[in-house]
């Protein structure tokens, strides 16, 4: 885990006392409410549907039993008791009072913590790989890299108005588990000749206009990383439409121009940026790395497992990942309870997942695109015991990557942009799908619903994406299929007419019928619609 | 009731981050600023290219970039690349500039600004003095956190 | 009908005008007429409401009802958490938003 020292201390200290002097300033009205919002966009607040809501910063996932704990005491003192884990890593509270926002950035400032740049038109929190530094199949940590990009991008004095915002990713294996090629930037960590370096994907993103991000850049060494970065945000601040907000992604520039024009722009920027000094030594990646050096690993442990208990024996099957060392695996607790909120945990909860990691998991939480929370270093001895909290908790559902593992977005019972409700349709498929067997006969298949066009509940990444719409003021929906946000990346297509809050629960029913009338042996959901292809799911849908 | 700086397209001192005297020469388009030779002032419009200036910034005293609205960031580059480039004249920031925007212009290398509308004294002067420390390397004198940790 | 609606500047609590007074039940608004521009402008002003937008209502034996649903939802509550609802104590109240 990363450590402040003096220097990142002061300045999330100092940003607390400027966001504070500016929530009193709009309180006195000395600043309107179109002058605050862009300084309150810049540190995650908004104002939703029913209150302020403030998003809180995770960098790359990753937080201590200490920050978990501060979460929840957030969630209990200021807000209704409960938080919401976002598809970037982040938490986000619902009924935030704007009096309230000093007190509660000095608590998380208290923790190493903040809402620096969790939204505006500004690099965002920088996602990765939740089993990062856990991962059997990893080149090397990613998190000193990411975290390296943390500060390279706060407060970034030239790249704080770009033309929208700015998310980027980085992994370090081959399997893509935060949808890298999604994001503006997207970089995988390689190793060539003996040397660690990023291959860079740009232009990538939901939203309206979905695209997979092109590779730009096979390869960056550490010693060019922050200068080649800088020249593509560059490139992209001087040229990215800002004329329409809804083409001003960097995704639209690099469509427009083409990614070879735009990887020569980059490289012609790169040169003369290069040539400032701006890139730090690489003792600074070191001191990072310094920080995430391995936890004490116990060696010749056992990785025999008592699975004699069957309701364990199914969450050990699908709720764990392979860990690089013997003995130990991540384990992925499920914020998916059949019948729940997706990604919505109550500060109770928040407390025990702190606790749990303090005593099973070295102490350190991650928590997933997919809305789950991971402890990375379980020993396979301690799987039992952890299970049986986790169970007696709630938090027990062995549902890992299956139908009812859902994607939400909050959709319109939060969120000002929403055009339908995305909760009680994921709550309503969870439930028709609650028999685990049949979950598990089905296997593979992620579930994504948005409820506005924004993606923000990645539906174009679904193997079944759920697109909530207003049509003449009533809830519809439209049923997506094919997508992945894996490393076989893709984007998913429109079936067809939409349906309302009942039909799509039939509708999904009726897909994963097709499915399995038509697999193959060993094809997942995704898979068998890529051989067969849209037809016969249309024929069932609409037939 | 605290001070507070009325432009009226004239820079108030407290907005001057200079020491020489303010230029007089009203500043002309870029367009008619490369189709003359002897003109000391030019005003970049957004979105025009802050490098078409670069062969003449040895004869230029002034430039000012325009911020149409405060959303608009594209003066920020405009900004790095002017002072990446050696230039050292007055480099002016005008427009719908927020108070709070100051201090990123000034990391820029704008070094007086003319915004549209009034800005608090107390504010800007707090704004100013707020971070210690800077995360990044950028077009002012300020040392980056990283070079303090390593010297 | 017209409704005048907000949030309170300080909590954030969706509120309504009532009246003379700002309520956060939908169930006390009051007709704005052709008034709601002005008063959101003044009560704005006055920073009694941050972010004021006039919207269409129906005229209900249970008070007004919101025509969009969003604003329905703004009126009750997220559906989905009926105990944080402004009707904690009616399963079916969201039946009233959809």
């Amino acid at each position: 885990m990363y450590k402040y020292d003096q220097y990142d201390q002061s300045i999330v200290d100092a940003r607390v006392a400027e966001f504070r002097d500016q929530c009193a300033r709009r309180l006195k009205g000395e600043l309107t409410e179109d002058q605050f919002k862009p300084l309150r966009l810049m540190n995650g607040l908004y104002l939703q549907l029913h209150a302020y809501m403030l998003r809180v910063a995770i960098p790359y996932g990753t937080l201590d039993s200490r920050q978990m704990r501060m979460l929840g005491h957030i969630a209990r003192k200021y807000d209704r008791g409960y938080g919401h884990f976002t598809t970037r890593q982040n938490l986000q509270y619902n009924w935030i009072k704007l009096e309230d926002c000093g007190d509660i950035l000095a608590d998380l400032a208290s923790v190493e913590m903040h809402a620096i740049q969790t939204s505006g038109n500004c690099i965002r929190n920088i996602s990765s790989d939740q089993f990062a530094g856990a991962a059997a199949d990893e080149v090397t940590d990613p998190r000193p890299w990411a975290e390296l990009l943390r500060q390279w991008s706060s407060f970034h004095p030239e790249f704080s108005y770009l033309p929208r915002k700015f998310k980027i990713a980085v992994i370090a294996s081959d399997e893509d588990r935060a949808a890298m090629r999604l994001h503006d930037i997207g970089m995988q960590l390689i190793e060539r000749d003996g040397v660690v370096g990023a291959k860079i994907f740009v232009g990538g993103g939901m939203g309206r206009t979905p695209m997979i991000a092109p590779e730009i850049k096979d390869f960056v060494p550490y010693e060019d990383l922050l200068s080649y970065l800088e020249a593509c945000l560059r490139v992209y601040n001087r040229h990215g439409r800002r004329d329409n907000m809804y083409k001003a992604r960097i995704k639209i520039l690099v469509h427009e121009i083409g990614a070879e024009e735009y990887a020569r722009q980059v490289e012609e920027e790169f040169a003369h940026v290069k040539t400032l000094g701006i890139d730090p030594p690489r003792a600074e990646l070191d001191r990072i790395a310094a920080y995430f050096a391995d936890p004490a690993f116990e060696t010749g442990v056992s990785d025999d497992i008592d699975c004699s208990d069957p309701d364990f024996a199914l969450w050990l099957d699908g709720n764990v990942h392979a860990h690089k060392r013997p003995g130990y695996v991540s384990v992925t607790i499920s914020l998916k309870p059949i019948g729940g909120i997706p990604g919505d945990a109550s500060a109770d909860q928040i407390d025990l997942m702190a606790d749990l990691a303090e005593r099973y998991s070295f102490d350190e939480l991650r928590v997933t695109h997919s809305q789950n929370i991971v402890l990375p270093h379980v020993k396979k001895a301690d799987l039992y015991a952890l299970w049986q909290h986790l169970h007696a908790a709630g938090l027990g559902e062995s549902n890992l990557d299956l139908i009812s593992d859902i994607i939400a977005c909050p959709g319109l019972d939060y969120c000002s942009l929403a055009n339908a409700r995305s909760i009680p349709v994921a709550q309503k498929i969870a439930s028709r799908f609650a028999d685990m067997n049949r979950q598990r006969e089905l296997g593979e298949l992620k579930l994504k619903i948005s409820g506005c066009i924004n993606a923000c509940g990645h539906h174009h990444a679904g193997h079944i994406g759920i697109l909530g719409v207003d049509r003449k003021g009533t809830e519809n929906y439209q049923l997506l299929l094919g997508g992945s946000g894996a490393e076989d990346v893709s984007l998913a297509k429109i079936t067809g007419p939409g349906f309302d809050e009942d039909g799509i629960v039939d509708a999904v029913e009726k897909v994963t019928d097709v499915y399995l009338a038509n697999r193959a042996e060993g094809e997942r959901f995704v898979d068998t619609y890529r051989r067969v292809g849209m037809d016969p799911f249309k024929e069932a849908l609409y037939g | 009731m605290t001070d507070s700086f009325t432009t009226d397209g004239v820079v108030d001192n407290a907005l001057r981050f200079r020491d020489d005297e303010p230029h007089e020469e009203p500043a002309v388009t870029l367009d008619s600023f490369l189709g003359q030779s002897n003109a000391t002032a030019v005003r970049l419009e957004t979105g025009e290219d802050a490098r078409a200036l670069l062969p003449h910034l040895d004869r230029l005293q002034l430039i000012e970039v325009s911020f149409p609205v405060f959303r608009d960031g594209r003066g920020y580059s405009a900004g790095r690349i002017l002072r990446e480039a050696g230039y050292t004249g007055e480099l002016r920031a005008a427009g719908d500039i927020l108070v709070d925007q100051i201090p990123h212009m000034r990391r820029c290398g704008f070094d007086s600004f003319a915004p549209d509308k009034p800005v608090d004294a107390a504010v800007l002067q707090a704004a100013l003095a707020r971070y210690d420390f800077v995360y990044q390397a950028a077009a002012d004198d300020r040392t980056p956190v990283w070079k303090l940790r390593h010297g | 009908m017209k409704l005048l609606t907000g949030n309170d500047l300080k909590t954030g609590d969706v509120i309504w005008w009532a009246g003379g007074e700002w309520s956060r039940h939908v169930e006390d608004a009051v007709d704005v007429t052709d008034k709601g521009e002005s008063l959101a402008a003044t009560e704005e002003a006055a920073r009694r409401v941050n972010a004021p937008y006039v919207i269409d209502a129906v005229a209900t034996d249970n008070g007004p009802r919101p025509a969009h649903i969003k604003d329905r939802v703004r009126a009750l509550g997220p559906t989905v958490r009926l105990d944080l609802s402004l009707k904690p104590a009616d399963p079916h109240a969201g039946n009233w938003v959809i």
